[in-house]
């Protein structure tokens, strides 16, 4: 599935808000996540995952092509760790109603 | 390390601000997004969310594992995950690095 058709499916079950609004609404999620981990912070989303940063030190690469030594400099990459929820539905758990009414309450 | 936890809460606020719709309406929306991706996933399939990234569904085999603390070793059965693929944009954008959207 991609973001087109992601929009599209709740576009569907929403049949009084424009196709257009769905999508800022998509876009908008994605984005908050995003400038949560250009801040650093951690982002939660239970029953789902948890998206956060980590550091990767500088090093010394090297192109493995010409073997030429080229330095990487520091970076944050983001990680994203799938949530115990989620693990289990992947492996044929259904998920429970009452597991689901908890992740909303917790949020 | 700024250390805090965006939560649907936070998303939902978010949603809000920015689409002009109920707060109720607003958290129900966020949900479906998430619940969608999360059925989507469950069945298999992958899931692309172009300038972040892609979810992937691998399939595990069978090994032995073995308990660290103890050395006994201990089957692990096979068994599906779930893998972040973050996009070139999203990389980028966490480096403060300002990208054009690709479509």
């Amino acid at each position: 599935m991609i973001k087109s058709e992601l929009v599209l499916l709740i576009a569907e079950q929403n049949p009084h808000l424009y196709q257009r609004d769905v999508e800022n609404i998509v876009n908008a999620i994605l984005d908050e996540i995003t400038r949560a981990l250009a801040r650093g912070d951690r982002v939660e989303l239970r029953g789902f995952g948890a998206f956060s940063v980590k550091k990767r030190d500088a090093r010394v690469g090297r192109n493995p092509r010409t073997g030429e030594t080229v330095s990487v400099a520091e970076k944050m990459i983001p990680v994203f760790k799938t949530g115990k929820e989620m693990r289990q539905r992947l492996n044929g758990a259904a998920p429970t109603s009452r597991s689901r009414g908890a992740a909303r309450a917790r949020a | 390390m700024a250390g805090r936890t965006v939560t649907r809460a936070d998303l939902c606020e978010v949603v809000y601000q920015k689409v002009g719709l109920s707060r109720t309406e607003s958290a129900a929306l966020v949900e479906l997004v998430l619940s969608e991706m999360c059925d989507c996933l469950a069945r298999g399939e992958t899931v692309k969310l172009s300038s972040f990234g892609s979810f992937i569904v691998r399939d595990k085999g069978e090994r032995v594992g073995r308990n660290p603390k103890t050395g006994i070793e201990v089957p692990i059965d096979p068994r599906r995950v779930m893998v972040f693929k973050p996009s070139n944009v999203l990389r980028a954008r966490i480096n403060g690095i300002e990208v054009e959207d690709e479509a």
